[in-house]
């Protein structure tokens, strides 16, 4: 094992593509449960209709990719509206079990044969994002080496840097607005809903303007997803990616402006450093004292596996022992709503 | 006669966590020479070694279970015809040959490799592009059965018995789907249940419900195909396991978080941890691959009038009658029964009126895992068993508890059952890969409508 490789992995994993769109999509779901406390379980959903918004704008209407980041956009608030409208009244559990019933709506009929030429079926929609590069100042055929981080060619450095920025607007916006009277409104929702309504506040519409916040981050994270990958592939969408942001969130603190982007950095740097121990080990080159063989228990195929039985166990230990994070407050997690 | 690797000595309590263990670590031990294959949920991500790669499955859905086709011959071609890779599919069905530059390939399969049963569904060729900083593409080639109708390329689980008859009258084809339904909608029910009590005695809602569901499956399997015992035997084992492995979780886990007063959300969030683990320790164990047990894997079907049901279609259902039966004769004549409605019904009420919660919490979890298994028994026998069983179908159970109301136990059977009747008979009117859609739809209808369900009282949920 080279170490210094398996850190320089980790370092470019934590500013690659996934950990800034995850980041952005975590950024929503903190606006939605750390500032408000609404269970949102169909993040993945927002990101779905944001990326199909300008997938299916560029390639079925012919239209330019900025008009189609604004459908994008829009489909995001279309989408908070019909979850928010019929449920916020509701408990919160209901919530979490629509919004993800509803992600898997979007998946399961965008992929279906029925809509291939519109959505492309389970292919999905490539070829739509050739007008965001005609902006790079990179060139396409180049690698970049920038610091310890590594880009394999400059349309990844471009939309990677991208999205970093608009991570940096959203954290600069959430922050101000959590600061502003309108923000506290949102937190004394989740401290205390009756007394937010006694006070004469309609905790019903904040709450539904909470949901199209974060879920319009969460479209604009799908949206530099399927751009940066070029592609939208409805099985990119999927349930447990939902759980993945959550994790995410929650490593770096509910509630805080940074969590987010905090924990979807080591996030992705914990899956990276895995995957380079692991890998190396299941190859069969690394023993305990001559006794103990690696190879024994895993194979190649089975290191994503064990990445995400430790995602899974890690979440499960978190919640148990520090529950608010690595960063967070331990009130913001530990409401009791019994 | 083999040993058993279980420590003899023991207190009560913890026999039902080293039961598990001991379960799982033969799960481990045996499972070693089984084959490889694994279809993994992971967040899509960039190779570093060789970045571009084109890549693709084959599979092919035989009596609805989707098989992987192993050694399907594909080559990829720039596009002035020069060859850069050669490979065959793997044991599941999968293949990538790394390309040297971005741009356009073509790729074609040989369609000779096929098993003489399949043919392409599609032309044999199709080009793709490695444009825009793309570094994978797939490309994919649907495969069909040599005869009959064209296989459903969509998630979910499809009845043997309900393909192939494109040919019959719309009658028979709603009263066929509708028994399905039933057969479907009975199992959703047993699933339902546990998950429905455990949310009314602790208002937990436990995401890992579908990985106890999956849990029966494998340890039936485990005790059929592994162990050598017959699957009736294998699945009352399952059925114990379950239930044991329930009021483990309850005892270990979740009675301690009550005890510290962790909140219901931090407790939510830890059953979804808890699902995402076990879901890939099953997947690490189990393999990708679907599998069956020895005894009854393939049936032929009787004909009663315009239906046709096979053997275990009817057992199970007859099973699952009897069961919820049993389940609504505890609830209502039982001392224990009565004990697990008034805890639901209002706990600080009945913990003063002398109930032992914290041991009616523990049956819940116990009833509801042993449901939840022997379920997963009955559709792994009726389908196939694969890793991911349970978690496909969990919104599907999630619109069950729901329809029929949060925590009321024969809400959730009724509602399961209406849900599994829909999903079947909509596939009518709607294509195959789309009939959850309309389940899911009807569950957030109930939600605008009704929200309290079908059975569920009428009081402020808000």
């Amino acid at each position: 094992m080279n170490w210094s490789d398996i850190i320089s992995n980790a370092l470019t994993a934590a500013v690659a593509l996934n950990a800034a769109w995850f980041a952005l999509a975590g950024i929503g779901l903190n606006v939605h449960f750390g500032y408000t406390g609404l269970l949102n379980f169909g993040q993945i959903g927002f990101a779905a209709i944001g990326a199909y918004g300008v997938g299916v704008s560029v390639t079925y209407f012919g239209w330019n990719i900025w008009i189609g980041m604004l459908v994008g956009i829009l489909m995001a608030i279309v989408l908070a509206l019909l979850l928010g409208l019929p449920t916020l009244r509701l408990r919160a559990d209901y919530l979490a079990i629509v919004t993800i019933a509803a992600a898997e709506i979007i998946r399961l009929v965008a992929r279906s044969v029925a809509l291939r030429d519109f959505s492309g079926g389970s292919n999905g929609i490539n070829g739509f994002s050739s007008q965001f590069y005609e902006l790079s100042p990179f060139s396409a055929s180049e690698s970049y080496k920038v610091g310890p981080f590594f880009f394999s060619n400059g349309r990844l450095l471009f939309v990677t840097a991208v999205t970093w920025v608009l991570v940096i607007l959203a954290v600069v916006m959430v922050w101000l607005l959590m600061r502003s009277p309108w923000g506290r409104v949102l937190r004394s929702i989740k401290e205390d809903e009756d007394a937010v309504r006694a006070l004469g506040k309609s905790a019903y519409s904040y709450k539904l303007q909470s949901l199209i916040l974060g879920g319009v981050l969460g479209g604009i994270a799908g949206m530099m997803f399927a751009i940066g990958t070029a592609t939208v592939q409805p099985d990119n969408f999927q349930p447990p990616q939902t759980f993945f942001i959550w994790a995410a969130m929650i490593i770096g603190g509910v509630g805080k402006v940074w969590g987010p982007v905090v924990g979807s950095m080591i996030f992705w740097a914990l899956l990276s450093l895995t995957e380079n121990i692991l890998r190396p080990m299941a190859s069969g080159n690394y023993s305990v004292f001559g006794i103990f063989d690696f190879n024994t228990i895993m194979e190649g195929v089975q290191v994503g596996q064990i990445r995400f039985m430790l995602v899974g166990f890690g979440l499960l230990l978190l919640m148990v022992f520090r529950p608010q994070g690595l960063f967070g407050d331990k009130n913001e997690m530990a409401l009791d709503d019994n | 006669m083999q040993r058993w690797p279980i420590a003899a000595k023991s207190s009560p309590s913890a026999v039902a966590g080293v039961l598990l263990a001991g379960v799982l670590s033969i799960l481990i031990l045996l499972a070693g020479p089984l084959a490889v294959g694994a279809q993994e949920v992971e967040p899509a991500q960039v190779t570093e070694d060789s970045p571009f790669i084109v890549f693709g499955s084959f599979n092919a859905v035989v009596d609805g279970a989707r098989e992987p086709v192993e050694g399907v011959a594909v080559s990829v071609a720039t596009e002035d015809g020069k060859v850069v890779g050669e490979t065959t599919s793997d044991d599941a069905g999968q293949w990538e040959v790394g390309v040297p530059a971005d741009g356009a390939y073509v790729v074609t399969v040989d369609d000779a490799t096929l098993p003489d049963s399949l043919v392409l569904g599609a032309a044999a060729e199709r080009t793709v592009e490695l444009t825009n900083g793309r570094v994978r593409v797939g490309a994919l080639f649907p495969i069909e059965a040599g005869t009959g109708p064209a296989g459903d390329t969509g998630d979910g689980n499809e009845s043997s018995a309900a393909s192939g008859d494109t040919g019959r009258s719309g009658v028979e084809r709603f009263l066929q789907l509708l028994v399905e339904g039933i057969r479907f909608g009975l199992l959703l029910g047993m699933m339902a249940i546990g998950l429905s009590l455990i949310f009314g005695t602790t208002g937990l809602t436990n995401f890992a419900h579908a990985e106890m569901v999956t849990f029966g499956a494998l340890a039936a399997f485990f005790f059929n195909v592994i162990l050598g015992l017959h699957i009736i035997p294998a699945a009352i084992l399952a059925t114990i396991s379950g239930a044991l492995a329930g009021a483990a979780l309850d005892w270990g886990l979740f009675r301690r978080l009550r005890n510290r007063g962790a909140s219901l959300v931090s407790q939510l969030v830890i059953t979804i941890g808890l699902s995402i683990f076990l879901r890939y320790l099953f997947l690490y164990i189990f393999r990708g691959d679907k599998r069956s047990y020895e005894q009854y894997a393939v049936q032929v079907g009787t004909k009663f009038g315009p239906v046709n049901l096979t053997q275990k279609d009817m057992w199970t259902i007859a099973i699952c009658l009897l069961v919820l039966l049993a389940v609504g004769l505890l609830l209502q004549r039982t001392r224990t029964g009565r004990a697990m409605r008034a805890v639901s019904d209002n706990r600080d009420l009945a913990s003063s009126s002398g109930i032992n919660v914290q041991r009616v919490i523990l049956q819940v979890w116990a009833l509801g895992g042993g449901l939840a298994a022997l379920s997963g028994v009955l559709f792994g026998l009726s389908e196939s068993i694969a890793w991911d069983m349970g978690f496909k179908i969990l919104l599907l159970i999630f619109a069950g508890v729901t329809l029929g109301g949060l925590g009321t136990a024969f809400g959730a059977a009724i509602g399961s059952l209406l849900i599994g009747i829909l999903v079947m008979v909509s596939t009518i009117v709607i294509p195959a890969e789309l009939k959850n859609v309309g389940a899911l739809l009807v569950l957030i209808l109930v939600l605008v409508v009704r929200p309290q369900g079908i059975l569920g009282r009428s009081e402020r949920i808000g």
